[in-house]
């Protein structure tokens, strides 16, 4: 409503940012959200860039909780008390379950960054988000969908891609349960579960996650990434030999586990 | 059935209530009949009482059918207290009602003088005086035996030393005179609490247009944030109310996390949530009052910027939550805090953003170890069908959501009891939970509800998902 009330001047906007960015649309943020993994941030010019768009598709339905939390660590690393908004539809808490604190603790992020906004339907959903992403201050913006999202077309990507760009804030999708469409995001990803490396007595270990670059708009898509994550030095590492591909005695897995994480 | 009341032109006609339904027919063939609806008329009376706030904030129920309103200091907006009658008398009349009115030096007085008053008299002192003993509203026999000792009016049981009454009718006929004659305080109950600060504007046309009105509002939060800085105080509730020209009043709140003194933001979430109204605000045949009160205010002194904007930004994601929290609903904008409990979808709290109390410190991972408890928790623990050895074996494989899983690894069990004044019932039992992995590496939290030697068949469920 706000916007379309000076159509002329959000044209004007328009034009002298087309102008310039010299019309190259993937013009670099002011900042990355690292993941701490040194290969994988160099891959990317130092991470995940800020003022963009990134999408992350569950792999499948039961990969949603590595996708969110995926989402949730790389945004919780950054230091500070930045608040990571997190907008979810109400059938969210049942379909994937509630966003658990203690959890979050434990993977050595701060609950109290989280803001939780809970809107009725995918329409307030994108709404909110509008807002939200317009607010500078925060670490990141969450909005989780569930399922296909028609109301998320190229031009309402577009918008949030834009307001994202003009507040600095960092726009994390995290699609649920759908498959990947275009879209005007700077990298989109499949997350996976991969399994951990296994602890004493076959108990398993950190989270590990199976990523896919599916698009990068900077440079070519296609690698993966095995990423563990590292609770105590809250960043991401190499995932170690998993278990469930190269069968290792208990006390050779301990010792070697000990190593990577010392 | 009986008449619980008539009006004017039935009482002319010899109508009287108490009256039974046939005999008040045989007399009167036409006679309109409306069934007695007690709660119906209760509602009237609040609003009523809703819309009397035009005259005062201070407004008394006197139910079933009476209001009492205090008028000290507010008679003069109205020219004087023959003109804010009239304006009493004027709306009533538009409404179709009629009404028995009485200005008095106490509330008691007041309402006895409105309710008993037969003849009419030269000034209020000689006008209590002369009220029937039925003004006391003692029991119908304590009435007729005053009346039979010839005393006939307040004024006769004023005269007596009032030892004697209290002697022959108790403490309670006493107190009633003594506030009838303003001997001894009637405190008013009011119906709704004044608010601690507040700006209102009426108007000689009503305003027929809501742009107009949010103008006017915006004026009014203008004048109501000057008073705020004048007293060191910022609001956290604003109550916008605004009073139809045809009696019925529309009240749109809103809510900030911090006390605020931002007009503008005040402005922004008044807009939002009007926007969001399901249904708009009507102007019907126009406002002629609009009232800004903030009936929640804290202290909040003057602030100053940080150099490098952090409290800047601090306040927009304040105001964020703020707009949100007032589109959505208040419990839907969230912060996490941790309870002080060791049953797991009991130990974080999700409480509304506008006022979640100070954060505490959560549980600190041990250095070293996996996390013990899930990023997503079902709440509540979504039932599954558990392979595993009896009695006390780890799962082998389970089946959740029309999907199996084979377990490849696991830790447990972390046996978590119910808390100790719960174990007797049925919800008391121990539960064993599991960490486990699956073959593609999704880790799972599942556990079993029971011992074997609690329950004979316990069953399992999937209780949250680990990243």
């Amino acid at each position: 409503m706000r916007e379309s009330s000076h159509p002329l001047a959000g044209l004007r906007q328009r034009i002298a940012r087309i102008a310039a960015s010299d019309g190259v649309e993937s013009r670099r943020g002011e900042g990355w959200l690292a993941s701490g993994h040194a290969r994988f941030d160099d891959a990317f010019g130092g991470g995940l860039a800020v003022g963009r768009t990134h999408e992350f598709f569950a792999a499948d339905a039961l990969d949603a909780t590595s996708a969110a939390a995926f989402a949730a660590l790389v945004a919780l690393r950054t230091p500070g008390k930045a608040p990571l908004i997190w907008l979810r539809t109400s059938d969210a808490g049942k379909r994937s379950g509630h966003i658990y604190a203690p959890g979050i603790a434990e993977l050595g992020g701060d609950p109290d960054r989280l803001l939780l906004v809970e809107a009725a339907d995918p329409k307030m959903l994108l709404a909110c988000a509008n807002d939200a992403i317009r607010c500078a201050g925060s670490a990141a913006v969450i909005v989780e969908s569930w399922g296909k999202f028609p109301l998320l077309d190229l031009t309402a990507g577009r918008r949030l891609a834009l307001g994202a760009r003009d507040a600095g804030t960092t726009l994390l999708m995290l699609r649920l349960n759908a498959v990947p469409t275009p879209s005007v995001a700077e990298t989109r990803w499949s997350v996976a579960a991969a399994p951990s490396h296994a602890l004493e007595a076959n108990a398993p270990g950190a989270p590990a996650f199976d990523l896919e670059l599916l698009r990068w708009r900077a440079g070519p898509a296609g690698t993966r990434w095995r990423l563990d994550w590292n609770h105590d030095e809250k960043c991401f590492g190499e995932a170690a030999l998993s278990g469930a591909l190269l069968p290792l005695p208990a006390r050779r897995a301990m010792a070697s586990h000990r190593a990577a994480a010392a | 059935m009986r008449l619980a009341s008539v009006d004017a032109a039935a009482l002319a006609v010899g109508l009287r209530p108490g009256m039974p339904l046939a005999d008040a027919r045989a007399q009167v063939g036409e006679l309109m009949v409306v069934p007695h609806d007690p709660v119906l008329d209760a509602e009237w009376l609040d609003r009523l009482a809703q819309g009397s706030a035009r005259y005062t904030p201070l407004v008394a129920l006197d139910a079933p059918d009476g209001l009492i309103l205090d008028i000290a200091g507010a008679a003069h907006l109205f020219g004087d207290e023959a003109g804010l009658i009239a304006d009493v008398e004027m709306r009533l009349a538009r409404l179709g009602m009629t009404l028995r009115h009485a200005l008095g030096p106490t509330a008691d007085a007041a309402r006895a003088l409105a309710r008993y008053q037969a003849r009419p008299a030269p000034d209020e002192a000689s006008a209590i005086r002369r009220l029937p003993v039925a003004a006391l509203e003692l029991e119908a026999e304590a009435t007729t035996a005053l009346v039979r000792a010839g005393l006939k009016t307040i004024g006769d049981l004023a005269s007596r030393p009032m030892a004697n009454l209290a002697a022959r009718f108790g403490a309670d006929a006493a107190m009633a005179l003594r506030r009838i004659l303003g001997d001894s305080p009637s405190p008013l109950d009011p119906r709704v609490t004044p608010p601690p600060v507040a700006a209102e504007r009426r108007f000689a046309e009503p305003l027929g247009s809501t742009v107009h009105a949010t103008k006017v509002l915006t004026e009014l939060a203008a004048e109501a944030i000057e008073e705020l800085g004048e007293r060191g105080k910022g609001g956290r509730h604003f109550r916008a109310t605004f009073f139809r020209s045809d009696g019925l009043a529309r009240t749109i709140a809103i809510e900030t996390g911090h006390p605020t003194r931002d007009a503008g933001l005040v402005m922004r979430l008044f807009a939002e949530r009007m926007d969001g109204l399901a249904d708009p605000l009507d102007p019907g045949f126009g406002f002629d009052m609009i009232r800004l009160a903030v009936p929640r205010i804290e202290a909040l002194g003057a602030s100053q910027l940080g150099l490098e904007g952090g409290a800047v930004k601090e306040a927009a994601i304040d105001e964020l939550a703020d707009r949100l929290a007032t589109r959505l609903g208040r419990g839907r904008v969230r912060r996490l805090r941790p309870a002080d409990t060791h049953i797991p979808e009991q130990a974080q709290l999700e409480l509304p953003a506008i006022d979640a109390p100070a954060p505490l410190p959560w549980q600190a991972p041990e250095p070293g170890e996996p996390p013990t408890r899930p990023f997503h928790l079902f709440d509540p623990p979504q039932p599954i069908e558990v392979i595993a050895e009896v009695p006390d074996g780890p799962p082998q494989r389970f089946r959740w959501r029309r999907a199996f899983h084979a377990i490849r690894r696991y830790e447990g069990p972390e046996r978590i009891a119910a808390e100790w004044w719960r174990r007797r019932d049925n919800g008391g039992l121990t539960r064993d939970y599991y960490r486990v992995e699956d073959a593609q590496g999704r880790r799972f939290w599942l556990f079993r509800h029971g011992l074997y030697d609690e329950k004979p068949d316990p069953r399992w469920y999937i209780h949250g998902v680990f990243a």
